[in-house]
């Protein structure tokens, strides 16, 4: 308790992977076998989780609202599309990290525009840029297309082996592939004493300060990362739908992850992808039931789990998992709550 | 220069539409701290009863005015008492989400029932048309507005100033606890409030149908013009508010005139340009609680 080693004992124990989790990664891989068909959603869901892993980043691990991180997410999409539509770099992995490095710049920039002020002033600059771009993106409608998007894109093979095809089978692969190479990095970063600070900031930013964190500079850095991390998401979409259009900045998009991060529970690295999987579903769902309104019923759902409680929620959903997990690998092996968020 | 006169003139009545539409968001979100994105879900209700009123009941835009007005109040106390007072103690993340979804809801609602389409409003005839003021032209409706609008800022500076509903809305928002001990009903007083603001942006959305459109996505689509006035204008007083939305009409009737081309990127650059300069708003004094 008292002595510092302790800390970094329980911090490793924390760290190391659990057999949950390499479960989780195993199911992920055998459900592209099992459902050779529903490539094309499984794409969907999976570019999802990383935007999601992006926002849990600085919503969960380093308590920063934002409304705008859709922001990122289009100056990757249109960084690839362009890269691509203009032969710049024809390489798609080269590209992604390109398009990904051109949002961790944009990152960078805002980041000292976000924290500066108290939380409300960072929800309206975050919601402000998001919609700069796009008024940009509108204006500059020679470069980017305006509202028809980004037109005639086409996708070279990846490192020049695999060409993407119609089922899109490749282009689960490679997101997927994307997708864990990044996981892994976040897993390590967060489980860092980088990771840990983060989180001391986010449940008192004053007494981080007052221990020694730098809370300004991990505040940037965490941003600009969960930049990299959406800029990413965004040229996925692009490359694997060879589409580029306005609606990458909307604020449809932003609020749409919200529902995500909320759905799957802030604060743990699975939240993202979790979520990403029962949002798709739970949308999937509504359209078959109602295909124009099914806006209605996500709403309903946003609704629903702030008045029940988010962490109640979590709680009801992890019961019957924690059941069978204490049947077979005693108490301590419960599958991990997400942190509440202090009000 | 009579047409910057006329931009002036245009840009105060579009300034005044967006104080009576915003005003009551800056109580709720300004003075009680709340994060209402759905500000805007109300303002639409008051716009599409008006509309149904005036355009298939047949009633006189001036009498469907007020039922727009009592419409939208309705519909607030009922949701305030039944969801929102539950909220006001949870974090802004919770607030956010939660008036998220009540706008997805509303505009999905509203597209179900009434279309996708714009709506327009008839108006009365001595509304249309302009009048010919020292070779300025003044648009009759805009002139309206401003009359209007500019009725209810006064009223609203007397009663939340001189009256005493004003003074113990001050003081449950101050301090709710104090407040209570000295026998204020807070959660009445938060409730009559919450209503009355929603109250005035069902008016302000009858009366902005002709100037701002109405369709069921007016709630996304200024959302972000009321949160500016808001945030931009402080929370410490009414006045401040009021002077920023003059600012933003203004600006924007300005900014849509000399460079259309740059659409509202002007707009929400001197928003974060102000925010980033005066976190707590150009006329708020102190750090918001």
């Amino acid at each position: 308790m008292s002595a510092p080693s302790d800390v970094g004992q329980v911090a490793r124990l924390h760290a190391r992977w659990h057999w949950s989790e390499i479960a989780f990664w195993i199911l992920t891989i055998a459900c592209a076998f099992l459902f050779p068909s529903r490539f094309l959603i499984m794409t969907d869901i999976v570019r999802l989780a990383l935007f999601a892993l992006s926002l849990d980043l600085i919503l969960g691990y380093a308590g920063i609202v934002s409304l705008g991180h859709a922001a990122f997410f289009g100056v990757g999409a249109y960084c690839a599309g362009l890269l691509s539509l203009h032969g710049i770099i024809n390489e798609p992995v080269i590209a992604l990290i390109v398009a990904g490095l051109a949002a961790t710049l944009i990152g960078f920039l805002t980041s000292f525009l976000v924290i500066r002020g108290v939380d409300l002033t960072r929800l309206m600059v975050t919601l402000g840029i998001a919609l700069l771009l796009e008024a940009l993106a509108e204006r500059f409608s020679n470069i980017t297309g305006g509202t028809d998007g980004l037109q005639g894109i086409e996708m070279q093979p990846i490192l020049g082996v695999f060409a993407f095809d119609m089922f899109g089978k490749v282009g689960f692969f490679y997101s997927l592939a994307v997708l864990f190479a990044l996981f892994l990095l976040a897993r390590r970063i967060v489980h860092s004493p980088f990771g840990l600070s983060l989180r001391a900031i986010k449940n008192n930013p004053l007494r981080a300060a007052a221990i020694g964190v730098p809370v300004n500079r991990r505040l940037i850095a965490v941003y600009t990362l969960a930049a990299f991390y959406a800029g990413i998401a965004g040229a996925l979409f692009t490359q694997t739908t060879a589409l580029a259009s306005l609606d990458v900045f909307s604020f449809e998009r932003s609020a749409d992850l919200m529902l995500v991060l909320v759905i799957g529970g802030t604060g743990y690295l699975y939240g993202g992808l979790i979520g990403a999987v029962v949002f798709k579903m739970l949308q999937e769902f509504f359209s078959s039931l109602t295909p124009q309104y099914w806006q209605f019923w996500i709403g309903l759902v946003l609704v629903v789990i702030v008045l029940l409680g988010r962490d109640r929620l979590h709680r009801w959903a992890l019961w019957l998992p924690n059941l069978i997990v204490k049947q077979f690998g005693g108490a301590k092996s419960v599958v991990a709550v997400s942190e509440s968020d202090a009000p | 220069m009579t047409t910057l006169l006329t931009i002036l003139f245009d840009g105060v009545a579009y300034g005044m539409l967006l104080f009576v539409l915003a005003s009551g968001l800056a109580v709720t979100l300004g003075l009680m701290n709340f994060v209402n994105l759905a500000h805007g879900a109300f303002a639409m209700t008051g716009g599409y009863v008006c509309a149904v009123l005036v355009n298939q009941a047949g009633w006189p835009f001036f009498a469907a005015l007020p039922l727009a007005f009592v419409v939208s109040a309705i519909i607030g106390v009922v949701l305030e008492r039944a969801l929102y007072q539950h909220l006001y103690t949870r974090s802004h993340l919770d607030q956010v989400l939660f008036s998220i979804g009540l706008v997805f809801m509303s505009v999905a609602a509203v597209d179900y029932i009434m279309g996708s389409s714009r709506i327009f409003i008839k108006l009365p005839a001595a509304l249309e048309g302009q009048i010919d003021f020292f070779g300025i032209g003044i648009g009759r409706y805009r002139l309206m507005i401003i009359v209007i609008c500019g009725l209810l800022t006064a009223a609203l500076q007397l009663i939340l100033a001189r009256t005493r509903f004003g003074s113990r809305l001050r003081a449950a928002v101050d301090d709710p606890r104090a407040a209570s001990g000295l026998g204020i009903n807070v959660p009445q007083v938060f409730a009559f409030t919450f209503a009355f603001g929603c109250g005035l942006a069902g008016l302000g959305g009858a009366l902005s149908a002709e100037i701002l459109g109405l369709d069921p996505y007016f709630p996304l689509k200024f959302m972000i013009y009321f949160l500016i006035v808001v945030t931009v204008g402080g929370s410490s007083s009414i006045t401040g508010p009021f002077l920023a939305s003059l600012l933003l009409g203004i600006g924007d009737v300005a900014g849509k005139y000399y460079v259309p081309k740059m659409g509202p990127f002007v707009i929400y650059t001197i928003m974060i340009v102000i925010l980033i300069w005066r976190p707590n708003g150009l006329f708020g004094r102190s750090a918001t609680r």
